[in-house]
């Protein structure tokens, strides 16, 4: 996997995208947004780590997620199981 | 305590024929149809125009149909601004055939070719056959009871009837109810053609010699039935009345119906003494119509059984001509075309109608709409929509306009 494909842009750029689709407005997705005001639950949880293992062969449980309240927080414990 | 009467006071529906009840009446009405190459698909339909992205995100076809069916028939209604009565008072029953079948085919493919862990979440409540009244409620904010109706090809007419006993009753106000299927997917097509009840040559032509099964279609209608006092209160005037309902079993063979049509004679009878009116009262008789030869004469049997010397001067027709058969769909959609004609006094045609056979002897309306006797112009027009299912589950709604 190339650098270019895990750099925190690409992430960024490839979550949101992802998000959007699943409802909120893309503009209103932002690393300070919180899932809760995005509408975003559990269920787009499991899509969201599915899209992460497709995408970068990362595997997260739901469990990982239990204290992420941002979108920002989830990005950043993606980017920290960057190899 | 006295029944409460059932007003309809807004439709909504997506069918072969487009986008909206009133372009399902015009037409077919003008012999118009929306089978193209052997099946009944909503061409029109684009869900973007009526869901928010999470609800199209999160829900199979047939509940896009229902839910953009269903913001048609609020808006018609008068609904559109608000909801006029106590949420917990407003119930939603809605039938469906077979639910999210195109979901259940998807996911068991990217099960099979791309392992457990590709296998979305949102599968169970895509698929489930009542994710059509959940996101409804979901939608509008209805609180009050809420269901899935399951018989096959009569679930919307079942559901219908389920919905009327609700207001009735007086459980709830008003009811927001129909049928939604989307069913043309690869597995069901194969499926209903291995058991040999679609057609060949995907001709829809109901009581015609040369029928030779239905054609498969999708699509959903939605009615809003409510206490005919409180939307006359409200200012409303409704487009129809559900008088009667009746719903029966032939017992007798899992798809074929009872050659005699005995189960649905008793539906249809049924039916008519839950409406308080006789046979002779009836002005049209919307059929179940599907273009297989077992239910057409089966039926043309169960109209004569049910309404004796009258069935020769009812004119009797049917929409699946013009749309194919839209299963747990059918029935709602029918009711709602049933009430339209009504209210415009007219019976509109069986089309493809072209070579009699020997016993199919009724006024099928072939070709074109024919108007309803004078004398109703000025007193109301009561009409049955006959919806059976496979399993022989039959369900009759008596419909009046006034």
């Amino acid at each position: 996997m190339s650098s270019v494909e895990t750099s925190p842009q690409v992430v960024e750029e490839v979550l949101f995208e992802a998000m959007a689709e699943m409802g909120p407005e893309r503009a209103d997705i932002r690393r300070e947004a919180t899932f809760e005001e995005l509408d975003l639950d559990s269920l787009d949880l499991v899509e969201i780590a599915q899209i992460v293992e497709d995408s970068w062969g990362i595997e997260l449980d739901p469990e990982d997620f239990a204290n992420v309240k941002t979108i920002g927080e989830a990005l950043d414990l993606v980017l920290a199981r960057m190899p | 305590v006295s029944e409460r009467r059932v007003a309809i006071t807004g439709v909504g529906a997506v069918t072969p024929l487009g986008v909206g009840a009133r372009v399902l009446h015009d037409r077919w009405m003008a012999g118009c149809s929306g089978i193209d190459e052997g099946l009944g698909r909503c061409m029109e339909f684009d869900p973007r125009l009526v869901l928010t992205k999470k609800e199209a995100h999160r829900t199979d076809r047939f509940t896009q149909l229902a839910i953009a069916a269903a913001q048609e028939a609020f808006e018609q209604a008068g609904w559109g601004g608000g909801l006029p009565y106590d949420p917990e008072r407003i119930g939603c029953v809605i039938g469906t055939g077979i639910g999210g079948i195109g979901t259940i085919e998807s996911q068991h493919n990217i099960l099979r070719d791309r392992g457990e862990k590709a296998v979305s979440a949102l599968s169970v409540p895509m698929m489930m056959s009542n994710a059509a009244p959940g996101a409804i409620a979901m939608r509008f904010g209805l609180t009050g009871p809420n269901w899935g109706v399951v018989s096959a090809c009569a679930a919307g007419a079942h559901a219908i009837g389920s919905a009327m006993r609700l207001v009735q009753h007086g459980e709830v106000d008003a009811v927001v109810t129909g049928g939604t299927e989307a069913g043309v997917t690869s597995l069901a097509t194969v499926a209903f053609a291995r058991m040999g009840a679609t057609s060949r040559t995907g001709l829809s032509c109901p009581f015609d010699a040369r029928r030779d099964g239905f054609v498969l279609g999708e699509g959903a209608g939605i009615l809003l039935l409510e206490d005919a006092e409180a939307a006359r209160a409200r200012g409303v005037e409704p487009l129809a009345e559900v008088l009667g309902y009746g719903a029966t079993a032939d017992a007798f063979h899992l798809t074929a119906p009872e050659p005699e049509g005995r189960g649905a004679a008793r539906a249809i009878t049924r039916s008519l003494a839950d409406a308080g009116v006789v046979p002779a009262d009836l002005h049209y008789v919307n059929a179940h119509g599907t273009s297989t030869p077992l239910n057409d004469r089966a039926e043309t049997n169960a109209i004569k059984l049910a309404l004796g010397e009258h069935a020769r001067r009812v004119p009797v027709s049917a929409l699946k001509s013009a749309i194919g058969h839209l299963m747990g769909a059918s029935g709602a959609v029918e009711a709602i075309a049933t009430a339209l004609a009504l209210s415009e006094r007219v019976a509109p045609p069986t089309l493809n109608y072209e070579e009699p056979e020997t016993g199919l002897d009724l006024d099928y309306v072939p070709g074109v709409p024919k108007p309803l006797p004078a004398r109703v112009v000025a007193a109301r027009a009561v009409g049955i929509s006959n919806s059976f299912g496979f399993g022989g589950q039959n369900a009759v709604l008596c419909i009046a306009a006034h």
